[in-house]
């Protein structure tokens, strides 16, 4: 297992409050370690994607703090949405250059790093390609390519593969964790799947619905790369098991 | 016989149909010209005074371009002022429509008086052609998806960035659907104001034509004239579809052949 390193961001009892009145986070404390995988596992309405947000300030949270006590700066981040979101009008590769270019960083590296990013999730040959060319899965490599354009420390992903289906999300699965231990990211990984989270991640927080907070924290010591034989494990299945069983206990208290 | 051969024999067939029986009408009950002219007439008069017809056209033409171009920019200009300002849009907004509303047959002989008449007839091809190019373009900046906003947000983007980068473009099928609209209304509204015109007496425009010589009873050019500002309009509305299927066939659906 990859030791974690010293945190790189750390929530401090965030709480958020909706306009509608809808609590949709209260006194949630969290802290991610330099260069680890970490799942936020809840049923949808949970408020793991708002936890999400916060961390990457897209929204202000009503109460508590988000804290960055190493040297990544809270805008030094990529973000993979639940859709690839990307831009229909403009090809593949111009799509993976957007956030150098909203950096007025230099035509010629943007396009150097653009290819690189492609390269990387293994798209190299799809930069002139419009998205609606491509398939679900491409488009989410498309995706995450633009997230690593600007080589961030740190990747959010809001259940990036659930609208995929089984196969194409395998492979997604074992192609990031090829990306995650070859770039040495740390990754905060948004599901409600608790086999996938089980199979990427170094550690689970579970989360209870309405108001999200930790319910519990669950760490996946199996050793990487984790592989098709992992995946059918013994030592696999147990993991599921007892990360079900949180699941089914901090829904317990939920409607 | 094939979809595509249909859709161009059918309405031929239907053309010829009508011509035939105008013809035979005509000859039948031996119409005079002053009260219906038949379509071989009409053909000849539009053959034998095409020079002025022609001419009258290229005004007309004129007029309706400029006007869709002030359509165009005026439409697509306030549709960005509306989107950036709240209070701009809410101040402003209502009389665009209360523009857009009254009729513009009403509104030309008040024009005519105020304004020279090039300018009344240009100001009125704008005010009918502009509401659609405004309404449309602010419905395509208003529904950029939100998850593009968020990562434009995330990444800093400037207003001026956000606007140039991601509204514009995703407004693009609107605003060229707004445009379409624009250039046959454009057409209308200069006819509209030519013929307001026309009983003042000044003006060489087509619908000028079409009015003079209904004063003289000089049907079969009334006809003729008629039958260019239909081939006008027909020629706008498909360059301007064209300019569209160019702008949009890489990546709108509404470009994109379905196969079955």
């Amino acid at each position: 297992m990859i030791p974690a390193g010293a945190p790189i961001v750390s929530l401090r009892g965030v709480g958020k409050t909706f306009e509608s009145g809808t609590v949709a986070l209260d006194g949630l404390s969290l802290s991610v370690g330099e260069g680890e995988f970490v799942s936020l596992l809840g049923p949808s309405g949970c408020g793991k994607s708002t936890a999400l947000r916060i961390v990457a300030g897209l929204s202000a949270p009503s109460a508590g703090a988000v804290e960055w006590p190493g040297e990544v700066q809270p805008g030094h981040i990529g973000f993979v949405f639940q859709e690839p979101t990307l831009m229909p009008w403009a090809d593949v590769a111009a799509n993976v250059r957007l956030p150098l270019r909203l950096a007025h960083a230099e035509e010629a590296s943007a396009r150097a790093a653009a290819e690189r990013a492609l390269a990387r999730v293994g798209l190299a040959d799809f930069g002139g390609a419009f998205p609606r060319e491509l398939s679900g899965g491409m488009k989410m490599r498309a995706s995450i390519a633009r997230a690593l354009a600007t080589e961030p420390r740190l990747l959010l992903m809001d259940e990036p593969f659930a609208a995929l289906d089984e196969i194409t999300r395998f492979r997604l699965n074992n192609d990031l964790l090829a990306l995650w231990h070859a770039l040495r990211r740390t990754v905060i990984f948004v599901t409600h799947s608790v086999f996938e989270s089980v199979y990427l991640s170094q550690r689970i927080v579970v989360m209870t619905p309405r108001p999200g907070r930790v319910s519990a924290e669950i760490g996946i010591p199996a050793p990487y790369p984790r592989d098709e034989n992992f995946r059918t494990s013994p030592e696999y299945a147990g993991y599921c098991r007892t990360v079900s069983a949180a699941l089914s206990q901090a829904m317990a208290g939920a409607p | 016989m094939s979809e595509r051969a249909l859709r161009i024999v059918l309405p031929v067939v239907v053309l010829a149909l009508v011509l035939l029986t105008w013809h035979a009408t005509v000859r039948i009950f031996a119409i005079p010209p002053y009260v219906l002219p038949g379509p071989g007439l009409v053909l000849s008069t539009l053959i034998a005074d095409g020079g002025l017809l022609l001419h009258s056209l290229w005004v007309t033409l004129v007029t309706t371009f400029e006007g869709f171009v002030l359509a165009g920019v005026g439409g697509i200009g306030l549709a960005i002022l509306f989107n950036q300002s709240r209070l701009i849009e809410y101040s402003f907004y209502p009389y665009a429509v209360i523009l857009q509303v009254t009729p513009i047959v009403a509104v030309a002989p008040l024009l005519l008086i105020y304004l020279p008449q090039p300018l009344a007839v240009l100001a009125c091809a704008w005010i009918v052609a502009f509401f659609p190019v405004l309404a449309n373009t602010t419905l395509g900046l208003q529904s950029v998806d939100h998850n593009l906003i968020a990562l434009f947000d995330l990444y800093k983007a400037s207003r001026w960035q956000v606007l140039l980068n991601l509204k514009l473009p995703s407004a693009l099928p609107q605003m060229l659907a707004g445009l379409r609209i624009a250039g046959g209304l454009s057409l209308i509204g200069a006819v509209v104001a030519e013929i307001a015109a026309g009983s003042a007496g000044a003006g060489s425009g087509l619908a000028y034509r079409i009015a003079e010589s209904g004063y003289r009873l000089n049907i079969p050019r009334m006809f003729a004239a008629l039958l260019l500002l239909s081939l006008a309009g027909v020629a706008i509305f498909f360059a301007l579809s064209f300019v569209n299927y160019l702008c949009l066939r890489r990546w709108h659906e509404s470009t994109v052949r379905r196969e079955s």
